[in-house]
């Protein structure tokens, strides 16, 4: 993300003595009256939107109440809405990606900001920005024109050949399914959690890591039991961020999911998400329940990301401050 | 040295040498990217792709100038609703606001940014789609340009805020007002941080593909007016890859090619403005 998080010190409000009317003539309260109500449209907007999409869930949420999320018949003809499959579909392609993106991309921050110089970190997380703003549907194309087909010619095979015994690698190798979005979503979310971690290690103070190595750890320990430890808040943030961006992913796991509302504990299955039956049926929803049950899974998806973007920003805030405040001891 | 320190060492030296391929490889995955979509791209690229319009399903060629134009239009809609408010609002935050209103727009900003991009296009289908009852470029443009606000705030605040505020006082101390302190002083001073801020929300919704899927819609021909359906490229690289031609899979890579071009061009512009303006601090 583009937002950093350095401190600079703050620019308070100049109280002046003036009364009203004069800072009226000079402009002063034409422009705090006109910026405000720019800076008050976006708390309008934010509360609109949460407003809306109450609203706008309100059929589903009375005529099916929890047994919404708990059944799995979707049926737009007999009017039956259960979003079992989707949340599960979320769920799995999202765990995938984080076990997947997890230890490649703490790996790769603790290259960058402990062992490489910083010149070359400094490049290296200029492509890791790039990589981060490549849109999703870029990615989507690359899922179906080449994860897919690697999927199901080789890598599918070759786990039903070695794993095939555990439930999770049994079925037939379709190329698309629950397996494949995971791994299209780790690749996607990888920039996030190198980002934000790497940022946070380099946060660590110096003391620390020296302390480490005048007791004889070596580099390795140092960076294991000592630095990382001391960044775990932050690192825990970065994954949050990075578990938010799976779940509210659309395009890329549209694309190759399989769109098959199915629950398989089979990762080769055929799936489907909360974002992508959105996606997909929302334009074709006729009927106000049917559309209202698409709109109430929105909802689904944005309490679900308010709560873990809300866990990422206090973990990283808390764990880069506490790093700032010991390192000027 | 013991065979324990041995051990120690090699682990050491190995698992170093492991976050190292870890880098590697997340970095591979960029170049991986580029090349095969220049690769693909660049093949089925031609004069006709930016120049003509899609063909009837079966007949070859043709091209996507319909939505390279609806993108663009798109953009600049959601700029220019989006970069006022973002950039007012910055202004408001770092140089007019008490702390508790500053907390409570931020915690609102953040929120809009964390909103994943599907659930913005359900609520700009609800202001801006349902009420005309047709999609339109208009709505379009304005799920966007709910992207670039957050985006657009929070970076201009910040470089607001990294102002020094000996220049502030300097202007005061002249007798400037505070708004023409903050018009002549203060924005000029940090205008090359609030462009590449405004520069990375364009690029950032310029590949977005969900929030289009039900406000711009799209369109096989020239859109007829703002408040008509319009084509965009994000949308038809998504339904060209998922549709079973392969005359459109080859358009969908030139397209692919054409629009991670631009973000890319726009993105190392942008951040090469910032470096050459202000040092970027390492901590």
């Amino acid at each position: 993300m583009a937002t950093t998080t350095t401190t600079v010190p703050s620019a308070g409000p100049v109280v002046g003595s003036r009364s009203f009317l004069s800072r009226l003539r000079e402009g002063d309260e034409i422009a705090r009256i006109i910026t405000f109500l720019f800076a008050a449209s976006v708390v309008l907007i934010t509360v609109l939107l949460v407003f809306e999409l109450w609203r706008g869930s309100a059929l589903p949420r009375h005529k099916f109440g929890f047994n919404f999320f708990r059944t799995s018949v979707w049926d737009p003809i007999f009017d039956q809405f259960g979003a079992l499959p989707f949340i599960y579909g979320t769920l799995v392609t999202a765990a995938v990606a984080l076990i997947l993106a997890v230890p490649l991309g703490i790996g790769a921050a603790i290259f960058l900001a402990e062992l490489a110089p910083a010149r070359v970190s400094d490049t290296l997380e200029f492509f890791i920005d790039l990589l981060a703003a490549v849109p999703s549907v870029i990615y989507g194309l690359l899922g179906v024109f080449i994860i897919v087909p690697l999927m199901r010619s080789y890598i599918q095979p070759a786990l039903k050949g070695t794993l095939g015994f555990l439930p999770l690698f049994k079925g037939p190798a379709y190329g698309v399914g629950f397996l494949t979005a995971g791994i299209v979503l780790a690749i996607m979310v990888i920039p996030y959690i190198i980002s934000v971690s790497r940022e946070v290690l380099l946060s660590v103070p110096r003391d620390q890591r020296e302390a480490a190595l005048s007791l004889g750890a070596t580099r390795w320990e140092s960076t294991w039991k000592v630095v990382v430890p001391f960044a775990r808040g932050g690192i825990f943030g970065s994954i949050f961020l990075a578990l938010a961006r799976a779940l509210g992913e659309t395009m890329a796991v549209t694309m190759v999911i399989g769109n098959t509302p199915t629950i398989s504990a089979s990762l080769f299955s055929p799936g489907y998400s909360i974002a992508a039956v959105i996606a997909n049926e929302f334009t074709e929803a006729t009927g106000d329940l049917y559309l209202q049950s698409l709109i109430e899974l929105g909802l689904v998806l944005f309490i679900l990301t308010f709560i873990l973007n809300g866990l990422a920003r206090l973990l990283i805030v808390a764990t880069s401050q506490r790093g700032g405040g010991m390192g000027n001891t | 040295m013991s065979a324990r320190l041995r051990w120690r060492k090699f682990v050491s030296g190995f698992m170093l040498t492991m976050t190292g391929v870890c880098a590697l490889v997340s970095v591979s995955v960029l170049f991986f990217i580029l090349g095969y979509l220049v690769y693909h791209g660049g093949t089925s690229i031609s004069w006709n792709f930016f120049t003509k319009l899609p063909t009837p399903v079966g007949e070859t060629g043709g091209g996507m100038a319909n939505a390279i134009l609806g993108s663009g239009k798109l953009l600049l809609l959601a700029t220019l609703f989006g970069v006022p408010i973002g950039f007012f609002g910055a202004i408001y935050l770092a140089e007019f606001s008490g702390s508790t209103t500053a907390f409570i727009v931020r915690y609102a900003a953040d929120l809009l940014n964390g909103v994943p991009s599907i659930v913005i296009g359900i609520f700009a289908y609800a202001l801006a789609v349902l009420p005309f009852k047709h999609f339109s470029t208009l709505a379009g443009g304005f799920a966007l340009g709910l992207m670039m606000i957050p985006i657009t705030l929070r970076s201009t605040e910040e470089f607001l805020r990294g102002v020094p505020n000996a220049l502030r006082e300097a202007a005061m101390a002249l007798g400037a007002s505070k708004w023409k302190t903050i018009a002549s002083v203060i924005v000029p001073a940090a205008y090359r941080g609030i462009l590449t801020a405004i520069m990375l929300a364009f690029a950032r919704v310029a590949g977005e593909t969900a929030p289009l899927l039900f406000t711009a819609f799209g369109n096989r021909f020239w859109s007829s007016g703002w408040n008509q359906p319009s084509a965009s490229l994000p949308v038809m690289i998504y339904t060209y890859a998922i549709a079973p031609y392969e005359d459109w899979h080859r358009q969908a890579w030139a397209a692919g090619l054409v629009l991670l071009g631009l973000i890319l061009v726009i993105n190392i512009v942008a951040r090469g403005i910032l470096s050459r303006g202000i040092a970027v601090p390492r901590a």
